[in-house]
């Protein structure tokens, strides 16, 4: 399959200004000290229409938390969240309805994110109904044509199970469905696919291609996945402890990666050939700590090309290095 | 070598509205101490619910049909309760797929770790508990300051690698890992699968290694199991199942994957209908979508059967290749794969 792309304009859907956030935590146990995790550090990004723009990152770098943001489940504690030039923050009463519809997130989590005492007909019903959306025969015919879709067929061996009756994968189509069934024009997909096997995942990439081109569908697409990344994202943006530390266009990023830390994680995508053996990435151990991390480069402590000259130096900015590509490391 | 784990003819099927799931149909493999199985196929084909079997956590709604599932020489479902409570944790432990809620929300994550343990081993004192904690976090690479944290403040990812981290608690003889790393990037899954199959030499444990993501299975697993819409297609060591696959199934399955090396080519899906496994096709399950299907396919159910030493299959019109060679991929007028046998491959 080829995945259509983007058409080239620079109606810009989402913009994300310096956006912060931050969580008190107890430092310790037994001293009960409160300490700042920096979860989301001072990003910035923009999405244009149509564009599909993916995150990908270390575990804990701050994906979701930049996706509820987002979608207003949570707050930050500083910078600006403007869709469609709207700051997201002012949206009250009747507009929030509408940006409900509008902004759709899917979760990561199939087990926790889907209501439990609810059918699977209910949940996917359910944003039609609150949004009011057709005769009870259109939304019935509606949910059933997004089962279909998304590979739960027929729809009748599905519609009236709860749950926990379906696996895990069976679980997170259920959440696609949901949040495509009303049209939006954004949507947060974290993880979407992390269940799914090759097959289905390619219908469900062909399927939101398909959405994209059809109504213009703009996706922040939060994955782990770089082959899926680089076959459906137009740019990838690189996250580290809560920063973003390299975006470009998709080919860049997979086949000429320039961040430290970029490189380590292409270098550790794992093969299909149990006779290749993978070398150990290129990246020193520890584990990354994003409570009150010290103003340099956060990457520093774990680079494999760091000079001296980084520990005493700032935070390194974004910077264009060519084309739209922006790295940020001192080295270049 | 020893056998740990042996299911026999396992059947199970899970009562809904709609009429009975055949989930499970007729699964029989066995796994040798220190041994590592990958089981993989499409979503829903049955994965969990045969972990679920192994571990007795089956729901309420499902029934074992027939067959047996045999733990250390011991029939698991001849167990009492309290046996089976013993076994799991200590004996067998798994990671769930669920792994993200199966944390209790209201205590630290540090804390039920070190519970687990000392309710498992009560000679093992708190501190000490504290101690073998401390070292796991640092094994699946979360700082130990937030062992004291709760599980609303770990992101998925965190969540995912704390229950592997419990798993590893009791050095278990046999751990099933049910999507282990569906929730973490690629470098922090690469060095957490190197300290389980490090472990898993120096104690010379057991692992199940379920996941749909055929790289991963390439890498860690021993053996490898190909299931379609609850049976098993074909099962034998990782090499031949990945190099010359038997089945069509397989095939498809080993051929379909987008990679980050090389230029970006058409990815394809397997074409057709998902199987329904209310009411799955008579004869081979996978007939209605395979390219080598025949008249036989429809009509009668494959036989399970060792063509090799330790490689299984189930197939009517096994994938001949030439050994030692590959197969070639073409494009079938249905869209979907088939294999080049011509001698001269
Ligand atoms: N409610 C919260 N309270 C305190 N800390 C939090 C909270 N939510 C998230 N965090 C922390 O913020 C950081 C970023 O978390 P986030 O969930 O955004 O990561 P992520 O990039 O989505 O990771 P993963 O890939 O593992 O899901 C983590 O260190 C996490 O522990
Ligand atoms: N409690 C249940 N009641 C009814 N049907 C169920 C139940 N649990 C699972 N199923 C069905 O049984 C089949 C097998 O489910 P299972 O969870 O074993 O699949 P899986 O191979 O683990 O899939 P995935 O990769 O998506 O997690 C699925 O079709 C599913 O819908
Ligand atoms: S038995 Fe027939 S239908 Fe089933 S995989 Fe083999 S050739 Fe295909
Ligand atoms: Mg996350
Ligand atoms: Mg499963």
């Amino acid at each position: 399959m080829t995945l259509p792309t983007a058409t080239e304009s620079k109606d810009v859907i989402l913009e994300v200004c310096n956006l912060s956030k931050y969580y008190p935590v107890n430092q310790s146990f037994f001293s009960g000290k409160k300490a700042l995790l920096h979860a989301v550090d001072n990003v910035s990004f923009q999405v244009n229409r149509g564009e599909v723009l993916g995150l990908v990152g270390e575990s804990g770098c701050g994906k979701t938390t930049t996706g509820r943001l987002i979608v207003r489940l949570a707050t930050p504690t500083s910078g600006r969240i403007l869709i469609e030039n709207t700051d997201v923050a002012d949206i009250k009463g009747q507009g929030m309805m509408e940006f409900r519809q509008k902004v759709q997130m899917i979760f990561q989590d199939p087990y926790e994110s889907l209501d439990p005492r609810m059918t699977i007909f209910d949940i996917v019903a359910e944003p039609l109904n609150v949004n009011g959306i057709g005769t009870f025969e259109e939304r019935e015919a509606q949910v059933e044509e997004m089962l279909n879709l998304v590979g739960l067929a027929p729809p009748s061996a599905f519609l009236f199970r709860f749950p926990h009756e379906l696996s895990g994968g069976q679980r997170q189509r259920v959440a696609i469905a949901r949040a495509l069934v009303v049209r939006p024009s954004f949507v947060v997909a974290d993880e979407p696919t992390s269940m799914l096997d090759v097959s289905i995942r390619t219908g469900i990439m062909k399927l939101m291609a398909q959405l994209r081109e059809d109504l213009g569908i703009s996706y922040l697409y939060i994955t782990h996945d770089l082959a899926v990344a680089r076959y459906l994202c137009d740019r990838i943006a690189v996250m580290y402890l809560g920063q973003i530390v390299e975006l470009g266009d998709s080919e860049d990023i997979v086949k000429k990666p320039v961040h430290p830390y970029t490189k380590a994680l292409i270098s550790a995508v794992p093969v299909p050939d149990p006779a290749i053996e993978r070398p150990i990435p290129n990246i020193k151990g520890g584990v990354s700590k994003p409570i009150d991390p010290k103003p340099r480069c956060r990457f520093y402590d774990r680079c494999p090309e760091s000079e001296s000259s980084c520990a005493e130096a700032k935070n390194p900015e974004l910077r264009d290095i060519g084309g739209g590509h922006l790295v940020a490391c001192h080295l270049l | 070598m020893d056998t740990l784990l042996r299911l026999e003819d396992l059947t199970m099927h899970y009562k809904t509205k709609a009429g009975w799931v055949q989930a499970i149909d007729g699964v029989s493999f066995s796994l040798d101490k220190g041994q590592s199985l990958g089981l993989v196929g499409e979503s829903g084909c049955g994965k969990t619910s045969i972990a679920m079997s192994i571990m007795r956590l089956l729901p309420y709604n499902a029934q074992l049909v027939k067959g047996r599932i045999l733990f250390g020489g011991r029939n698991l479902y001849a167990l009492s309760d309290e046996e089976v409570r013993q076994l799991r944790w200590k004996e067998v432990a798994m990671i769930f797929q669920a792994a993200m809620n199966s944390l209790n929300p209201v205590y630290s994550v540090g804390n039920q770790i070190i519970e687990a343990i000392v309710t498992h081993e009560p000679e093992t004192g708190e501190d000490e508990a504290r101690e073998r904690v401390e070292s796991l976090f640092e094994l699946v690479g979360i700082p130990k300051e937030r062992m004291d944290h709760y599980p609303h403040e770990y992101s998925g990812g965190m969540k995912q690698r704390a229950v592997i981290a419990m798993a590893l608690a009791c050095n278990p003889s046999l751990i099933i890992a049910d999507e282990p790393t569906t929730a973490l990037d690629v470098i922090v899954q690469d060095k957490i699968l190197r300290e389980i199959e490090d472990i898993r030499r120096k104690i010379n444990m057991s692992m199940i290694y379920i996941s749909h993501d055929v790289s991963v299975i390439a890498e860690v697993s021993d053996v490898v199991g190909v299931m379609y819409a609850g049976k098993l297609l074909e099962l034998g060591p990782a090499d031949d199942v990945f190099k010359r696959p038997k089945n069509p199934y397989t095939y498809s399955l080993m051929h379909a994957y987008p990679s980050i090396l090389g230029e970006k080519h058409d990815l394809v899906t397997i074409p057709g209908e998902p199987p329904n496994l209310l009411d799955p096709p008579t004869g081979c399950r996978f007939h209605p979508r395979c390219d080598w299907a025949t008249k036989e396919c429809g009509e009668t159910a494959p036989l399970w059967r060792e063509i090799t030493e330790g490689h299984y299959l189930a197939c009517h019109n096994p994938i001949r290749t030439k050994q030692g060679k590959s197969c070639k991929q073409q494009k079938t007028a249905k869209g979907g794969d088939v294999i080049d046998t011509s001698d001269g491959n």
